[in-house]
C-alpha cells in the first residue's frame, strides 16, 4: 500500500524513463545553466581537431598521446586537491608549493639514506600538516582562505627554498618514484588493466540502473558503457603501439602507468566524496553552510578536514612532479603547476563558489591546459587573420592561452550560476 | 471547544523571563502548545516572538521560569535539548542546500548508513514515504535538486524534513513570507496537516489571513508580555487579531479571556 501511493505521488522517480526523457532533461539542465563537464570536453575535442590539423605528423603521433598523458598527471591529480577547497567555496593558492614540499622533504630523506617507505611517510605527514595548518587558519582563525594560502603560498615557497638549497637540486634514486610517470605496463597488462576497469565500471553502472527503479533507462547504460569501451579499447591499441624513435633499437609501449595511478586516484576519492557522510556534508557545507550548521553538521570540521585532504593529495602530486623530471628543485610545484591545477579543477567544470564538481572535472581540465601545453609549440609560426606573425611556441603564448581558458571557464561558472538565479 | 483545554499541553512554559543584557525582552511570559494544533504566535516587530521561540530551540535559553513537556519540567539549555524532545524548526530563511537534493536535503546532518556508507535507498524510499503521508503532491521527484524548486516547494522540503524525525512539535518562523497565492496555500494546508497528524504546530507570523486559516489557537504578544492566549473560534475577527498586536488588546472586551483560564 505505502509502495503505491509513493509510486503515485513520485511518478518520475519509479516510473521507468525512456532516452528521450533523460536527454530532455539533460537540455533543461543544460539550458538551466549546469553545465557540468560539457565545456571542457568540448575544449579537447576542439583542441584535437586544431592542433591534429595544424601539426598531424608529430601532434597525432602515438608518443605525443602517451607523453601527453604523462605531462598532465600531476596537474590532474594536484587539481584534484584544489578541488577540496573548492568545493567548500574556499581556495587554495599554494597547493602547488605543498606538492613542492612534499617532493623535497621525500627527496631529501631519500638523499640522506631513508628507506622509501619511512621518506614518503614523513613527507605524507608533512603535506597532511601543512593542509591542516591552512584548515585552521581557515576554519578555527577565520581568515579567508585566498589570504592564508597567498601567505602559505610564500611560507610554503620558502620552505622548499631551505630544503633543496637556493639554486639547488636533489635528484631521486628511488626506481619506484622514477616509474610512476614514465614507465609503462607492458601490453599484455594493458589490456588486462583495461578489461577489469570496463568490467568494474559496467557493473557499477548496472547497479545504478538497478537502485534506480528505472529512473535511469537501461539503454542510457548500455550507449555509456559502450562508449566509454570504444575509447578504452582505442587508446589501449594506440598505446601499445611501438612509440620509440625509429633510430631507437628499443620498444616504448603499453599504457603509461600514470593512467592506472591516476584512475585509482580518482575513482576511489568520487566513491569516497559520493558514499560517505563526510563526503555529503563537504557539499552541504559547499552549497549552504549556515544550512549545514543548522542541520548540525561540524562546519568548521569539514573545512580542517576537507583542507588536510587537500593538503594530503597535493603531497600525492608532489610525487607525480618529482617523477616527471626524477628530481626535486626550488620550481617543483611553481609558477605553472600552481595555477595550472586551481585553473584545471575550474576548467574541468567545478564550480568557484562551492559545492558543485567532481575529481573527473580536475582530470578532463588538466587534460585541456595539458593540450594547450602540449600541442601551441607544435603550431609554430603562423600569421593570425593574414595580420600578424605570432609564434605560437612562445612561452608568452602558452601563458595567455591558459589564462584565457580559465576566464572562459570562470565566465561560464559564474553566468551558469546567474541563470540558475 | 473545551475539550482541548482539559488536555494537558504538550509543551507549556510559566513565567518565563528573559534579559539580554539590560534589556528585558520576555516578561513572565505563559505559552502552551497542545498536540493536534496549530498555535499561532503573533505580535509586532520587537514583541518578543522571536525570542520565545529561540529560547525553545534553545538558542536562547530562559533566565527564570519553567518549562514543562508532557507535564514533566525539562530544560532547555541548548539545540541539542530541543532536538532531544522531539522540537523541529522550520526557519524563515530556509535552511536547505541549494545544490543537494530533495532526500540528500531531508537527511542532511543525519544520514543513514549501512556498513559505514550512506544508505541511499532506504533515504530515499523513506524521504518518499514521509511526503506521500504528507499528500505532498507539488514535488516530482525526491532526486531534484532543491535549486530546480520553487519557494513553496521549498518550504514544502524544509517542513517535511522537519517532520521526518519523529517530531512532536514543529515549529515555523513565517512560512509563507516569500510565497504567492498558490503556493500559500499550499504550504498553509500542509501546517494543517500536520497538526491533524497529532503534531504540536507553532506557528510565527505576520499574516493575519494565514493565522486565521489555520490555527486552533493564537497566542498574541505584546511588549514582550504574553497578552492574550485565545482559541479562534467562527466569532474570531482579523480586527480582534490586530488590537491584540497593536494595543496588546482585544477590541471591544480588553483585558478579558486571557491566559490562565485553566484554574
Amino acid at each position: 500500500m505505502h509502495e503505491e501511493t509513493a509510486v503515485a505521488d513520485f511518478g518520475l522517480d519509479t516510473t521507468p524513463r525512456s532516452l528521450a526523457d533523460v536527454a530532455h532533461d539533460a537540455i533543461a539542465r543544460f539550458r538551466g545553466g549546469d553545465l557540468g563537464p560539457v565545456p571542457a570536453l568540448l575544449a579537447i575535442v576542439t583542441l584535437v581537431a586544431v592542433f591534429g590539423l595544424a601539426n598531424p605528423s608529430t601532434f597525432l603521433s602515438v608518443g605525443n598521446f602517451a607523453n601527453l598523458l604523462e605531462q598532465a598527471s600531476a596537474v590532474i591529480v594536484i587539481a584534484m586537491a584544489v578541488s577540496f577547497s573548492l568545493l567548500l567555496g574556499e581556495i587554495d593558492l599554494a597547493a602547488g608549493f605543498t606538492a613542492g614540499v612534499a617532493a623535497a622533504v621525500m627527496a631529501t630523506r631519500l638523499q640522506d639514506g631513508w628507506d622509501l617507505p619511512s621518506a614518503v611517510l614523513l613527507s605524507a605527514v608533512v603535506a597532511v600538516a601543512l593542509g591542516m595548518f591552512t584548515g585552521f587558519m581557515v576554519a578555527k582563525v577565520g581568515i579567508p582562505s585566498f589570504v592564508v594560502t597567498l601567505a602559505n603560498f610564500l611560507i610554503f615557497q620558502g620552505i622548499l627554498l631551505l630544503l633543496v638549497k637556493e639554486g639547488g637540486t636533489v635528484g631521486i634514486d628511488s626506481e619506484l618514484i622514477r616509474d610512476m610517470v614514465g614507465a609503462s605496463l607492458s601490453p599484455t597488462q594493458s589490456w588486462i588493466f583495461v578489461v577489469i576497469a570496463l568490467a568494474l565500471f559496467a557493473a557499477f553502472e548496472v547497479r545504478t540502473q538497478r537502485a534506480s527503479h528505472g529512473a535511469v533507462p537501461m539503454s542510457l547504460v548500455a550507449m555509456k558503457v559502450a562508449g566509454t569501451t570504444a575509447v578504452a579499447v582505442i587508446a589501449t591499441l594506440l598505446l601499445n603501439e611501438n612509440r620509440a624513435l625509429a633510430r631507437a633499437n628499443i620498444e616504448i609501449k603499453g599504457m603509461p602507468v600514470v593512467v592506472p595511478l591516476v584512475l585509482l586516484l580518482l575513482v576511489s576519492i568520487t566513491f569516497v566524496l559520493d558514499n560517505t557522510r563526510a563526503g555529503r556534508h563537504l557539499y552541504a557545507v559547499g552549497g549552504n553552510a549556515e544550512a549545514a550548521r543548522r542541520a548540525g553538521i561540524r562546519v568548521d570540521r569539514i573545512k580542517l578536514a576537507a583542507f588536510t585532504a587537500c593538503g594530503l593529495l597535493a603531497g600525492v602530486g608532489g610525487y607525480f612532479l618529482a617523477s616527471q623530471i626524477n628530481s626535486v628543485s626550488a620550481t617543483t610545484g611553481a609558477n605553472d603547476t600552481l595555477l595550472l591545477a586551481v585553473g584545471a579543477a575550474v576548467i574541468g567544470g567545478t564550480s568557484l563558489f562551492g559545492g558543485k564538481g567532481r575529481m573527473i572535472n580536475a582530470a578532463l581540465g588538466g587534460l585541456v591546459l595539458a593540450l594547450i601545453d602540449n600541442g601551441l609549440p607544435l603550431v609554430g609560426k603562423r600569421s593570425v587573420f593574414w595580420l600578424v606573425e605570432v609564434d605560437f611556441s612562445s612561452s608568452g603564448v602558452k601563458a595567455i592561452a591558459a589564462g584565457l581558458a580559465l576566464l572562459v571557464a570562470a565566465s561560464v561558472d559564474a553566468l551558469s550560476r546567474k541563470s540558475a538565479g | 471547544m473545551s475539550t482541548s483545554l482539559a488536555t494537558e499541553p504538550l509543551l507549556e512554559l510559566r513565567g518565563v523571563n528573559k534579559s539580554f543584557g539590560s534589556v528585558h525582552v520576555l516578561h513572565d511570559v505563559d505559552f502552551r502548545v497542545h498536540a493536534g494544533q496549530v498555535t499561532s504566535l503573533i505580535g509586532d516587530n520587537g514583541a518578543g516572538k522571536s525570542t520565545l521561540v529561540k529560547s525553545i530551540a534553545g538558542i536562547h535559553p530562559i533566565d527564570s521560569g519553567e518549562i514543562r513537556f508532557e507535564g514533566e519540567d525539562v530544560a532547555i539549555r541548548g539545540p541539542r535539548d530541543a532536538a532531544e524532545l522531539g522540537i523541529e524548526f522550520v526557519y524563515q530563511d530556509l535552511s536547505l542546500c541549494e545544490n543537494l537534493d530533495v532526500v540528500q536535503n531531508m537527511f542532511l546532518g543525519r544520514e543513514r548508513l549501512r556498513r559505514g556508507l550512506l544508505d541511499k535507498s532506504s533515504m530515499e524510499q523513506a524521504a518518499r514515504d514521509t511526503l506521500a503521508t504528507l499528500g505532498v503532491r507539488t514535488v516530482k521527484s525526491v532526486r531534484q535538486p532543491i535549486r530546480s524548486l520553487s519557494g513553496g516547494q521549498r518550504q514544502t522540503v524544509a517542513i517535511a524534513r522537519a517532520v521526518l524525525w519523529n517530531s512532536r512539535i514543529v515549529v515555523l518562523d513565517e512560512p509563507t513570507a516569500a510565497l504567492g497565492v498558490a503556493q500559500t496555500e499550499q504550504v498553509l494546508a500542509l501546517v494543517r496537516r500536520l497538526a491533524d497528524q497529532g503534531l504540536g504546530v507553532v506557528l510565527v507570523s505576520h499574516n493575519m489571513n494565514d493565522v486565521m486559516s489555520v490555527s486552533d489557537r493564537v497566542s498574541a504578544m505584546y511588549l514582550g508580555r504574553m497578552a492574550a492566549d485565545i482559541e479562534v473560534t467562527a466569532s474570531t475577527t482579523k480586527e480582534q487579531l490586530v488590537g491584540l498586536i497593536t494595543s496588546g488588546q482585544r477590541a471591544g472586551n480588553p483585558t478579558t479571556d486571557t491566559h490562565g483560564d485553566d484554574t
